[in-house]
């Protein structure tokens, strides 16, 4: 037996997961849209590389991958391409992205694709190339692009792959009924992210031990392989990357680092199965398994989903009834957002539509305050204390906050979940998150902005000053000539003594011309005046209406203003003293 | 029509601050049955005087801040502040002092700080020490306890206590006594085992007693029910608790004429288990990480055993936690846990530049 480490703190939410299992997985029938959203899940948009009216058939390319963490999308069924317009996807806010929309034909007509059922032989540069070009994001719920995660760089080595397969959130059967039905499929695909990243010297599964059919169906596939399978006490979040990796190896991911960092590598199983299908029988990833269950669903069932099929599509399916529903989660309780509308299409990352109802789910009772009982610390996996946390998001107190670990924080929800003053205390940790990324992100706008601003005025300052010089210089040779032309003396000849003169000549000019210089810099201070006003009205003009952007940069031309309205006055009131 | 949006998570345990308070004043019933009937009537007078008070004070002053008074007084906070306090307090005490404590812990400890959850300190405790300064003689006028009353005497029934309590009649002769840490107070220059010999208190009672220890054992068992029912965690009450001992163990002095009581003695009189169990555990006032915590327990029951030896109050609960409250935005600073992915703890004002902590 493997030695486990418990992870402190956790939660045991009632798991709700047998409603969901007592059918196999069903298939959907044919929608007649399918709505294909290009960004991924760190809004990173793929481009459409097909046009409105063009035809395409299942599994075909749609859209290619610009930028790191972009995904490629493929056609989940053929038919034509009707519309590439934004649409409302699922995601939590709830806000509209670019989508390719297909009208099936119908036909449901694969395309010929290549497959590699000899992967061995590949390298794993192209394995991955491979992976990427399926449009394969993790399935778990992030959607992180999975060949990105395999793509090892020279200097870093992986020796342990470890296989999310725990499925902690309550509801969620997904992974489990896909674990049962297609273990087989799962340890190839392991198999085949084990040569893309040059043989990993461990691989482990870790399983909540409350799926004990998956458990036996990976363990009967695994035997004579060098995969653990590891079932693991089931206690929300063991299923975080960070919970697992610590429950199945004691080592902590440090904070900010990722899993390769310590030589390791984290996918979900849904993903695993994705690989499979990509690499051995050259499919892209447009389909994944979805549960639908709730109260307000009359069958609960995992259907086997093609991406971009509406949430409507298969509620309709399932029975649901809109009365009964109190809310329409994606994903699980704990960790899910809500849907506002059933009319948007099934993501990469889509592991769970929960139709819950007002029975199951009421509505909660408005917060009260916080007593610091201290439950909330004492379910932290994270070992934070979110009682602290929520005082100073309250008071918005960055520092604290910071000195706290907010962004250590995973937002499992736990702490809210034993709040007995019902206080939604993650609602309030992502919303100061958001307040100190975005206050950072103006400090480096801000300062770069100053960087440049002055940069151009030392710039400025050393075209006037030389301007000045040759400008004098004309002035001395100007003023030769004319005296030469009254005198009638011979020309200056050019000698090294002359020039020494002229040189002395031309500071002397320039320090004997106070009221010049005065006259000089009132008119600048003037100019700069009316500049300062100018900024100040548009900087108006934008707070009212404009973006965080134009805000930054209309404040860092004000401040400039200001700047040089200050300057232009202290000049001025040193040649005053003088 | 558009779906509810909902930030997550969408669940929540059936667990509610009203229900907290509820379990934490059941709880205290053990040791208010025992008082009572240690002590006669004056401590349910007690008990009605200060939760009646709490209960208007608080509706009234929700009413001036114009908060929904349903909800806030439906949360018990008040009724478990009144109830402390009332247990608190000596039995057959004039009203005006029980309404004043009561006036004061809601009023100006609890809600000018902004109510439930923003206060400082310990409302009760803030009450007992106003009064317990203001009128010394009325709150250190303790009843006798029923077992040691002198023959034919009897607690005054409920009549006569209202009548003592509202009216101001004297109560009859030899119903009110020294406590058993007053006696070790005043008893300098005598052997602990001269005390107990020469003292009706420890006649039937080896410890701390008669009646002090009983309605110990009765808060310490409704403590423990709180313990199991993860109301707190065990770090106030051993903290507080283990400190305690360990100073009692260190003076104790083999029971000469300076020892101020052996460590049994000091657990189990006075409002030893009331502190340990129901003051020091109000989470508001307290410090908040575990360890923080067990930190914030030993100094409160350093600060009682100082206080009860050397100071010239006979107990400290009261001025021990107060100092305990001060002390622990204090403590938060320096006992922040390990957070996962972290080699060290941090302190909490560590500032985001001070990366190496």
């Amino acid at each position: 037996m493997r030695h486990l480490w418990e992870t402190p703190g956790g939660v045991h939410p009632p798991d709700n997961k047998a409603q969901s299992q007592t059918m196999s997985i069903g298939q959907v029938p044919l929608p007649k849209t399918l709505i294909l959203p290009l960004n991924s899940a760190f809004d990173e948009v793929a481009k459409a590389s097909v046009r409105i009216g063009d035809r395409v058939l299942k599994g075909q390319k749609i859209a290619d991958i610009q930028g790191k963490l972009s995904v490629a999308v493929h056609a989940s069924s053929s038919g034509f391409v009707t519309s590439i317009e934004p649409r409302t996807i699922a995601h939590p806010s709830g806000l509209s992205t670019p989508c390719i929309e297909i009208t099936t034909d119908g036909e449901d007509r694969w395309i010929e694709s290549k497959t590699y059922p000899h992967y061995q032989h590949i390298d794993p540069p192209k394995l991955c190339d491979i992976i990427a070009q399926a449009g394969i994001a993790g399935m778990g719920g992030a959607g992180f692009p999975s060949a990105v995660k395999l793509a090892i760089d020279g200097e870093k080595s992986v020796d342990t792959l470890i296989i999310n397969a725990t499925e902690c959130e309550p509801y969620i059967t997904a992974d489990d009924m896909l674990i049962r039905e297609r273990a087989a499929e799962i340890i190839k695909g392991i198999d085949v992210i084990n040569c893309a990243l040059s043989k990993p010297k461990a691989v482990l599964i870790g399983i909540e031990n409350n799926k004990p059919d998956a458990i036996k169906a990976l363990q009967e596939h695994c035997k004579g392989t060098q995969i653990e399978v590891v079932p693991v006490p089931t206690k929300y979040p063991s299923g975080g990357e960070k919970q697992l990796i610590y429950i199945l190896t004691g080592k902590e991911l440090p904070s900010e680092a990722l899993p390769i960092n310590i030589g390791m590598i984290c996918l979900n199983i849904a993903t695993v199965f994705a690989i499979k299908r990509a690499v051995i029988d050259g499919q892209p990833l447009i389909s994944r398994i979805t549960t639908i269950t709730g109260q307000a669903c009359d069958i609960n069932r995992n259907y086997e989903v093609l991406i971009g099929t509406s949430v409507e599509h298969l509620l309709k399916l399932n029975g649901f009834n809109r009365e009964r529903c109190s809310r329409l989660i994606v994903g699980g309780p704990m960790m899910g957002f809500t849907l506002s509308s059933t009319n948007v299409p099934v993501t990469k990352t889509s592991t769970c539509i929960l139709a819950v109802s007002h029975q199951e789910m009421p509505d909660s009772s408005p917060p009260q305050p916080c007593i610091r009982c201290g439950l909330c610390a004492e379910v932290c996996p994270a070992s934070l204390l979110p009682q602290q946390l929520y005082w100073y998001a309250k008071a918005a107190d960055h520092e604290r906050l910071q000195a706290h670990h907010l962004f250590d924080c995973i937002e499992c929800g736990a702490c809210s979940y034993v709040c007995p003053s019902k206080i939604p205390l993650v609602q309030h940790y992502r919303g100061s998150k958001g307040d100190i990324l975005t206050a950072r992100a103006e400090k480096t706008m801000a300062s770069k902005a100053r960087e440049r601003f002055e940069s151009r005025a030392v710039r400025l300052e050393k075209i006037d000053s030389q301007r000045e010089t040759k400008r004098e210089s004309r002035k001395l040779t100007s003023n030769n000539a004319e005296q030469q032309r009254v005198s009638g003396k011979p020309p200056l000849t050019t000698s090294a003594e002359d020039i020494i003169k002229a040189a002395q000549l031309r500071v002397q000019t320039k320090k004997i011309s106070p009221e010049k210089q005065k006259a000089k810099l009132e008119r600048t201070l003037i100019a700069a005046q009316i500049r300062l006003e100018e900024a100040q009205q548009r900087l108006a003009d934008v707070l009212e209406s404009g973006t965080v952007d134009q805000q930054t940069q209309h404040k860092a031309t004000l401040e400039g203003a200001k700047q040089k309205v200050d300057k232009t006055q202290q000049r001025l009131a040193k040649i005053k003293l003088q | 029509m558009n779906y509810k949006q909902i930030s997550s998570p969408q669940i929540h345990k059936r667990q509610s601050t009203d229900r907290i308070m509820q379990l934490v004043l059941i709880a205290t019933l053990p040791g208010a049955l025992i008082l009572s009937y240690q002590f006669g009537w004056g401590v349910l007078l007690n008990l009605f005087i200060s939760t009646l008070t709490c209960i208007v004070t608080e509706a009234l002053v929700l009413k001036l801040r114009h908060r929904p008074i349903n909800i806030h007084l439906g949360d018990y906070s008040a009724v478990v502040t009144a109830v402390l306090l009332g247990l608190a307090l000596p039995p057959l005490v004039p009203w005006w002092v029980v309404v004043t404590a009561a006036i004061f812990s809601i009023l100006i400890a609890k809600q000018l700080y902004g109510g439930l959850g923003s206060n400082p300190f310990n409302p009760a405790m803030v009450g007992y020490v106003v009064v317990l300064i203001s009128f010394p003689v009325e709150m250190t006028t303790w009843v006798t306890p029923i077992s040691l009353l002198p023959q034919g005497v009897s607690h005054p029934g409920l009549w006569d206590s209202g009548m003592i309590v509202f009216a101001g009649s004297v109560p009859i002769d030899g119903i009110t006594g020294a406590t058993p840490l007053d006696l070790f107070k005043h008893s300098k220059g005598l052997m602990v085992e001269q005390i107990y010999n020469s003292n009706r208190l420890f006649d039937n009672a080896s410890i701390a007693g008669v009646g002090w220890e009983w309605a110990n054992v009765a808060f310490l068992i409704g403590g423990l029910a709180l313990l199991k029912a993860r109301i707190f965690t065990w770090h106030g009450p051993v903290g507080m608790l283990g400190s305690l001992t360990l100073m009692s163990m260190l003076f104790w002095d083999a029971g000469s004429s300076s020892s101020p009581g052996s460590p049994l003695m000091h657990l189990f009189s006075g409002a030893s288990m009331l502190g340990a169990f129901f003051i020091i555990t109000d989470p508001v006032s307290s410090a908040t990480s575990n360890r923080g915590r067990l930190i914030y327990g030993a100094l409160i029951g350093l600060l009682i055993y100082i206080i009860r030896a050397w100071g010239s109050y006979p107990d400290a609960v009261a001025f021990a936690v107060l100092l305990g409250n001060f002390a622990a935005p204090f403590i938060d600073n320096y006992t922040l846990p390990r957070t996962y992915g972290h080699s060290q703890r941090r302190r909490a004002t560590a500032k985001e530049t001070d990366k190496n902590v």
